[in-house]
């Protein structure tokens, strides 16, 4: 893109698209010269979700909730609230959900039509969860998805998929692993892996955290 | 519309492969994070919401959709915002050289590193009132229309026409249809809950929760 030309083409899409590098340094070099955007504010854009706003900020909450019987009440009735009580709140979080696994029903989330995700509470989304088979798969044939991702669940689990058509953001809240009796919230926030939050796996076992130190 | 980016249900796209998580950067590349930079800085100008941003992502080749990664179409859909709102033409795009200056309405907007923590905490909410009456309530049985529409939606192919049941009322959110262009309207927004089986004769387990605007609703008798 960025020629003004072939677009109307029907075969436009097979022309080798451009460097991306390139397009994105004109890019950002025009819009400064235009008086548009500031290189700094980019800068702090890009700090805020690279070292500031991830998926730490979510395992805080579902560890609270494990330990918290009060804030777990209200976290299921006012998602939004609650978590913004902790301090995270604003863009892609204004409307939030939380729905909850137990020995009966597992959560998984996606967002088929582009890539709505829980910013505040999780960060940007991996890679994967933008992907085209993602999307198209999580929806259709949801354990063969958890699969791919080693998750298997018992036959008497019931699977329901949150797909992101609207505003509202979904934070799956993991159940909280055998064996962790008496756990810090600390040391429990370490069990709260990214992909647990979202569906796909589920939190780590004392066992699981053990083998990784 | 019905382009490459309503993947619900798609078949032959093959595994997901992802990566590791511990392993896994938040960026892939410095363009990545320029081009991340870049949506958000300039939509913080006003000139555009998310609903048009979306549309721009969506309005690609739907070869071009499934091949591109996604900081790609982020890059193809902020190139089609900034032409479609002149804030840039075809020549200074292809170039990176500017013709003509931005207006001062513009300049006067830009947003300064100082601004960008408040901005992102305040968000954008979507509530938005409508006078219109509620139609249908949780345990209602509905029915997504079948409907065509040759522009931005958010009722995915793969529900249009069947039957699922109201799970909760939101509130009246603004209306992505008509805010993809340019209109900001409330209307009741619904999370409906579908059997897996009435989706996907295979899938007996499971339920699809999706979020949908009364508009795409009818009752089902």
């Amino acid at each position: 893109m960025g020629s003004n030309h072939t677009h109307h083409h029907v075969h436009d899409h097979t022309e080798p698209p451009s460097d991306p590098t390139l397009r994105v340094k004109a890019l950002e070099s025009l819009l400064i010269e235009k008086g548009l955007v500031d290189a700094a504010t980019i800068d702090t854009i890009i700090d805020t979700y690279e070292n500031k706003v991830g998926p730490k900020n979510g395992a805080k909450v579902v560890a609270r909730a494990w330990t918290d019987p009060e804030f777990k009440k209200w976290l299921l009735e006012d998602a939004t609230a609650a978590i913004a009580s902790m301090g995270y709140m604003g863009r892609q979080g204004e409307h939030m959900k939380v729905v909850e696994n137990t020995d009966s029903q597992h959560n998984l989330v996606v967002c088929t039509l582009c890539s709505c995700y829980p910013w505040t509470v999780l960060g940007l989304p991996p890679v994967w969860y933008k992907s085209a088979p993602y999307r198209a798969r999580a929806v259709s044939e949801p354990q063969a998805v958890l699969a791919e991702f080693g998750t298997v669940l018992e036959d008497d689990i019931d699977i329901s998929v949150w797909d992101s058509t609207s505003e509202v953001r979904f934070l799956v809240l993991p159940q909280r692993p055998v064996g962790t009796e008496g756990w810090s919230v600390e040391d429990l926030e370490l069990l709260v892996s990214r992909n647990s939050m979202i569906g796909v796996e589920l939190a780590k076992t004392p066992e699981q955290i053990e083998s990784q130190s | 519309m019905n382009g490459a980016h309503d993947l619900g249900g798609f078949d032959g796209l093959g595994s997901i492969n992802p990566e590791t998580e511990s392993e896994e950067p938040v960026f892939h590349a410095e363009w990545e994070k320029r081009a991340m930079g870049l949506m958000l800085a300039t939509g913080f100008l006003g000139e555009w919401n998310i609903d048009m941003s979306r549309f721009a992502r969506e309005r690609q080749h739907p070869a071009d959709y499934l091949t591109n990664s996604y900081y790609e179409t982020w890059l193809v859909g902020l190139e089609k915002l900034l032409l479609e709102n002149n804030l840039a033409d075809a020549e200074e795009l292809a170039t990176g050289k500017m013709k003509t200056p931005a207006v001062d309405r513009l300049v006067k907007k830009r947003v300064s590193p100082d601004q960008v923590a408040g901005i992102l905490l305040k968000g954008g909410s979507a509530d938005m009132p409508t006078d219109l009456p509620q139609e249908f309530k949780p345990g209602d049985s509905v029915r997504v229309k079948l409907f065509t529409r040759r522009a931005h939606t958010r009722a995915p192919q793969y529900v249009r026409g069947h039957v699922g049941v109201i799970h909760e009322y939101y509130g009246s959110h603004v209306f992505p249809d008509e805010s993809s262009k340019g209109n900001r309207i409330g209307t009741h927004l619904y999370n409906v809950a579908f059997k897996g089986s009435e989706l996907w004769e295979t899938e007996n387990k499971t339920t699809i929760h999706l979020d949908l605007w009364q508009d795409y609703l009818e009752p089902t008798c």
